[in-house]
């Protein structure tokens, strides 16, 4: 009899432990993109999916340009396709018309895509456009490990309008080989007196990024450079410069406002601390590598991934990119907060506070929502659940060029980047330097109010113009910041007030 | 005779006049007195608002309008001589003249956009071919996109490249339709090879001339595709033209009543001073 039992307890326990595994076999055959996990099990996984049937239906989606978010659209519209038996046409846009291809129509009351991507920071024009998440969605397991920084990006007021598919904000990016280097510090300490390290300060990033200018320090036969970065104009460059900017301006001392002071809604951004970090960028034009002060995203990854730079600081992307196993220098980066300052602007006292400030940024990432005249919301959701299960995410956040990055706190487990074939030690830094962000309690993010589309390109505009020399720091940003009571003027300030309210409170640790 | 009803056979091609032309303008008028963006979207009546803020609140788009001028009357001027030269060489009685038509006209037959990206991949200052060349004779690395001045030029190379087949196609077509008397005039006149062209091919060339610059111009105004895909319009603003402006304030930054006041007074700038251009280029080229 006990050996009976002892034999029943081995096959039932040999079931539990072996099913899921043998359940994750079936679909990952079918589906190789899965095949490192399988399916996991849960609301929107390969196997509750195929038991939909959206067989005669249509689900149309607007989405960005191949590979980045593009390409992981248009897979897991096709696996959606395959497991339901929707027919999914999915339509690429260059990310400069993402905006205004789904703004025409929202305003026109049409409603051509059933799903829309676009930027988080476009939520506040959007959402009365979008249908909310439902409740069922919000409530599921998956949705449950999203990060609550991330969860606040996606939503508005505590309604969630663009369901989250991807997790952004800015870090820097270094070559490990490089600053973990004896040789290296040597010779740097020899040469400058100091020591080096990951830059803790921008100063400090600058300085060794010029000393690693102009020569061959990998041995390659082709000289590197200091830095790669989004400098050029109308190419997101605004957001590289708002990572510059936060260690010299965001006081956790004067809560209410980065951007704007939200009692007088006064714009912030020349004050002393904004020109500090634009005139450290403007020096930083002569250790990018030639043509850098044209770099866009894609160059940037591109320069820094290929190993031409010593520093890189952007989204997750870069860092990805670099680490996955055709790359050149795979295994050889690093992952750091941004560096901070040793000063900040205090505007209560209009004086320098002294001392060491850092502020991440968590900057807008990729956001998808659903058209709320959309006659297959239903569908629409699915799919996007279905776009962000265990399984796909899992898969997803390690393909550099895809552009899905971390945003659940399982994406913060050190194992998750072993599997796929990291070093121990760059993983733990790179979980780390996540999960440092999320735990700040002096965070930017970004602007997300009526206009920000004119906000940012204004901006853009005056900070390109100091880094082409036609205008000096302090100039380009009065007429930035002329530009945006202009703005204001034009939006209403109330208006502005309003919405901007919502995203000081989340940097105000207030929601 | 009453012929009244000879009207109705006009209304087909009324429709398409109204439909395509009239419509649009009255539509693009209307439109710039509204104040039509993202958080207004609707065609409210504003009254001339946007047109005082364009002349006393936006002197970007009046730099980026001397900016276009001067690219493009730069380009059209070089590629005006260029595409004169090379009609002139296949005019003539040469080998292979047949290829080398084909061979000139190539540029023209690419895809502005695709040509450019692959002209920015060249000049990819520190990946690109061009500065590789360069460095190898000892010059550079040239700041082909990133300086300022520079990159005007970049601008200019790769405009003179694409459109210059298209002046080259009209002025030898011009060429060759060209009365024969005169050269043979010359000829017996013993006129050398110089005289014979500023004296007989130019003055006779000076309507056909006109025609080609004009339509050159017309279209290197409207110059878009290279400047966005080549530089966005940088560094900063140095190489921003009226229509890329345009385009950022209409489609970027989704002011669409403030883009359509650009566009009108755009439009109706360039009306009066291509008719100005023309009139001084007639003057100036056909000698009664």
């Amino acid at each position: 009899m006990k050996i009976i039992k002892t034999c029943l307890t081995a096959i039932i326990s040999s079931v539990m432990i072996f099913s899921p595994m043998a359940y994750a076999d079936k679909w990952s055959d079918q589906f190789p993109h899965i095949k490192a996990t399988g399916d996991i099990p849960g609301e929107c996984s390969y196997e509750s999916m195929s038991k939909k049937n959206y067989k005669g239906k249509t689900l149309k989606i607007n989405t960005h340009a191949v590979p980045v978010m593009g390409e992981p659209t248009a897979l897991h519209a096709e696996q959606f396709a395959k497991l339901t038996g929707a027919k999914v046409d999915v339509t690429h846009t260059p990310a400069g018309d993402l905006y205004a291809k789904a703004m025409v129509p929202f305003q026109a009351g049409q409603a051509p895509y059933d799903i829309v991507f676009g930027f988080s920071n476009f939520i506040n024009d959007w959402r009365r456009y979008l249908e909310p998440v439902p409740k069922k969605y919000v409530e599921m397991k998956q949705m449950q490990d999203v990060t609550p920084s991330h969860i606040g990006v996606a939503s508005w007021d505590g309604v969630m309008y663009q369901f989250p598919v991807d997790g952004d904000r800015h870090y820097l990016k270094y070559r490990k080989d490089v600053i973990d280097n004896p040789e290296m510090q040597k010779k740097y300490k020899a040469e400058t007196g100091k020591e080096l390290r990951v830059p803790q300060t921008w100063k400090e990033y600058g300085e060794i990024a010029k000393f690693f200018n102009g020569w061959d320090w990998d041995g390659d036969g082709e000289p590197e450079y200091g830095s790669a970065e989004v400098m050029k104009k109308d190419d997101l460059m605004y957001a590289a410069f708002y990572s510059r900017s936060a260690a010299y301006s965001k006081n956790p001392k004067t809560p209410g406002g980065f951007f704007f002071d939200l009692k007088t809604m006064k714009p912030l951004i020349n004050n002393p601390g904004f020109v500090e970090a634009l005139t450290d960028w403007v020096e930083a034009t002569k250790y990018v590598p030639p043509g850098g002060i044209n770099f866009g995203l894609g160059d940037e990854i591109g320069s820094f991934g290929g190993g031409q730079t010593l520093f890189s600081f952007s989204w997750d992307d870069a860092f990805v990119a670099a680490m996955q196993p055709d790359s050149p220098i795979n295994n050889k980066v690093g992952a750091a907060q941004l560096p901070g300052a040793m000063k900040v602007w205090n505007r209560q006292s209009n004086s320098w506070d002294e001392g060491f400030n850092q502020a991440p940024f968590f900057v807008w990432g990729w956001a998808v929502g659903v058209a709320k005249k959309s006659k297959e919301k239903e569908m629409a959701f699915d799919y996007l659940c279905f776009f962000a299960n265990e399984a796909n995410h899992q898969a997803d956040i390690g393909i550099g060029r895809f552009g899905v990055n971390p945003f659940r706190n399982d994406d913060f487990k050190v194992d998750v980047w072993t599997q796929i074939g990291w070093d121990k030690d760059i993983a733990q830094s790179y979980v780390d330097t996540l999960a440092q962000m999320e735990e700040s309690k002096n965070r930017v993010f970004p602007l997300r109010v009526p206009g920000t589309f004119e906000f940012n390109a204004a901006l853009a505009t005056a900070a390109s113009k100091a880094l082409a020399g036609q205008l000096s720091p302090q100039a380009a940003l009065d007429e930035a910041a002329k530009q945006w009571e202009d703005i204001l003027n034009r939006v209403g300030k109330d208006n502005v007030r309003k919405a901007y309210a919502v995203g000081v409170a989340m940097e105000d640790n207030k929601l | 005779m009453n012929f009244k009803h000879k009207y109705i056979f006009l209304f087909p091609g009324l429709f398409v006049l109204i439909g395509i032309l009239i419509f649009p303008i009255i539509f693009t008028i209307r439109l710039s007195l509204s104040g039509w963006n993202s958080y207004t979207p609707e065609m409210n009546f504003i009254g001339i608002t946007n047109y005082i803020r364009l002349f006393t609140d936006d002197p970007r788009f009046w730099e980026s309008f001397f900016r276009l001028s001067f690219l493009s009357v730069t380009t059209v001027i070089l590629q005006y001589i260029i595409g004169f030269a090379l009609a002139l060489i296949v005019w003539r009685e040469i080998k292979f003249k047949r290829f080398f038509r084909v061979i000139f006209l190539i540029p023209m037959m690419t895809t502005p956009v695709i040509m450019t990206v692959i002209w920015r991949t060249f000049f990819h200052e520190s990946l690109g071919p061009v500065n590789d060349l360069l460095g190898h004779i000892g010059i550079g690395p040239i700041l082909w996109l990133s300086d300022p001045v520079i990159a005007k030029f970049t601008v200019i190379i790769v405009e003179v490249w694409q459109w210059t087949p298209f002046m080259f196609l009209l002025l030898l077509a011009g060429l060759l339709s060209l009365p024969k008397e005169p050269f043979l005039a010359a000829a017996i006149d013993g006129a050398s090879t110089f005289r014979k062209f500023v004296y007989v091919t130019f003055p006779l060339m000076a309507p056909i001339s006109i025609g080609a610059i004009i339509i050159r111009l017309i279209e290197a105004s409207k110059i878009m595709d290279t400047v966005f895909v080549l530089t966005s319009g940088g560094p900063g603003t140095a190489t921003e033209t009226s229509s890329f402006y345009i385009y950022i304030k209409g489609l970027r930054e989704f002011q669409m009543g403030y883009a359509a006041t650009l566009s009108f007074t755009y439009l109706v700038i360039m009306i009066i001073s291509l008719t100005i251009i023309a009139k001084v280029l007639t003057k100036l080229m056909i000698k009664e």
